[in-house]
């Protein structure tokens, strides 16, 4: 009774840390969306160079521990470029949000060429240009194909934000880390904790998959993902 | 002081002392990961309905918890109740069941591919349940599920670091101490990037070669090839 007691104390503080971690899961999927979906792009239609500019960054951001990543801008590049002002709560977004570009890049390079290339020889023949037809014959097309796999990169960056506990973003584990200390509860907390990551990881997937059934074309589809 | 002095006098030799600890690391969980992963998947696909229940529960909540919270629940948390492990063995313990988990997961992809006329037809031919498992179903799957695990080997390789997080000295603390000793964040943790990124491709081209080692003439599929 008296761990539960002091539980419910604490709960204010401990959904602090939710509302901190989810922030950061969202500037890093929105961050890695709008970064990755053009270098997928420059991968399927840019030049040479393009090409390799983007292969060069998916290999060394999918190479590194994200601990490593963390470490190398937090203290390191960003100081170094005279950001040393940032946050680490936005520096472990941009982290967060620069891997998951690499990630999210090569699942919707690979639904953008999945869709099949009769598609852009067609639209061009009806006088599109070449963007049009990307925007609104292919990407319509790609990113309902690329939604089931672009929804594990919910789960991927939401256990990955725990990671930010080693800079000192005070998120989730942060918060527990410090209940512990304080309190001199442990396991209680600890699960706790885990059970939350789990609500929200199951949650966020069940509503993505929702999501998907939402605006899936009647008709147009991709077989059991 | 020199760069060059820093970086190959004082740098590298840390650094090496790190790696031996994170090969270690890696070197302690994989077989065990692999084997958890085996053993769960084939008690999810072929165990009772209990045995089943257990296995999947299992990786329902490994694969929703952070691997750094399991870590600190191993490390930090199972003292409470009278279980106490050194840093080190509550690393490896945590890397066996994060990477056990999701192994399972391929491996039970690959279970299920293999078609059930096989099972029909090795019990036909005499072979208990488990013999069967064994003998002709396990061999199937698990070249299949090479792509899959490799990717998870490569997690493993990364994930390693996190064992920092419970003090242990492996490549990224080595770097870590280095760099707050000399303050040379940016080429410190540049070189143990650089490390990791030697090691991450190796395993690629380990696991292409063994793709290939393994193959049974004449069962080849369509290549899917190994990615990061």
């Amino acid at each position: 009774m008296d761990v539960l007691s002091i539980l419910i104390d604490w709960l204010p503080y401990l959904l602090s840390g939710v509302a901190s971690t989810l922030g950061l899961v969202l500037a890093a999927l929105t961050l890695g969306l709008l970064l990755g979906l053009p270098m997928a792009l420059g991968q399927v239609y840019g030049s040479r160079p393009v090409r390799w500019v983007v292969g060069v960054y998916v290999w060394f951001f999918r190479g590194l521990p994200i601990l490593v990543l963390l470490f190398l801008f937090w203290f390191g590049i960003f100081p170094g470029l005279g950001l040393g002002d940032l946050s680490a709560f936005v520096v472990g977004a941009v982290v967060l949000g620069l891997r998951g570009a690499a990630y999210q890049s090569q699942i919707f390079r690979g639904a953008i060429q999945s869709v099949g290339e009769g598609q852009m020889i067609a639209a061009r023949s009806l006088g599109m240009s070449r963007v049009t037809a990307i925007r609104s014959v292919i990407l319509p097309q790609a990113m309902r194909i690329a939604l089931p796999g672009w929804s594990n990169e919910y789960p991927n960056i939401l256990t990955d934000s725990a990671v930010c506990y080693a800079i000192g973003v005070v998120e989730l584990l942060t918060i527990t880390a410090r209940m512990v200390t304080q309190t001199h509860i442990t396991m209680p907390i600890y699960l706790a904790t885990a059970g939350i990551f789990i609500i929200l990881n199951y949650g966020g997937l069940k509503a993505l998959h929702r999501l998907e059934k939402r605006i899936a074309i009647p008709g147009f589809g991709t077989g059991a993902m | 002081m020199d760069q060059s002095v820093f970086i190959f006098d004082i740098l590298l030799p840390a650094l090496m002392q790190g790696l031996v600890v994170t090969l270690q690391l890696i070197a302690c969980s994989a077989p065990f990961g692999l084997a958890l992963g085996i053993a769960v998947a084939v008690g999810r696909q072929y165990g009772g309905r209990v045995t089943s229940w257990l296995c999947k529960t299992f990786v329902f909540l490994i694969k929703g918890t952070p691997l750094l919270l399991l870590l600190f629940i191993l490390y930090f948390g199972l003292p409470a109740i009278g279980i106490t492990f050194s840093a080190f063995v509550a690393s490896v313990v945590g890397f066996i069941l994060c990477n056990g988990a999701y192994n399972a997961e391929y491996i039970r992809g690959a279970l299920i591919s293999i078609k059930d006329g096989q099972m029909v037809a090795a019990r036909s031919l005499g072979m208990t349940r488990w013999q069967a498992i064994k003998n002709v179903i396990l061999p199937q799957a698990l070249r299949r599920a090479i792509p899959g695990l490799s990717n998870e080997f490569i997690y493993l390789i990364k994930y390693s670091s996190l064992a920092y997080m419970l003090t242990v000295i492996e490549l990224s603390g080595a770097g870590k101490l280095v760099a707050t000793k000399y303050f040379t964040y940016t080429e410190s943790f540049a070189v143990v990037g650089v490390i990791y990124l030697v090691l991450v491709t190796i395993t690629t081209a380990a696991v292409s070669i063994l793709e290939r080692r393994v193959a049974v003439p004449g069962t080849a599929r369509a290549a899917t090839a190994a990615q990061l």
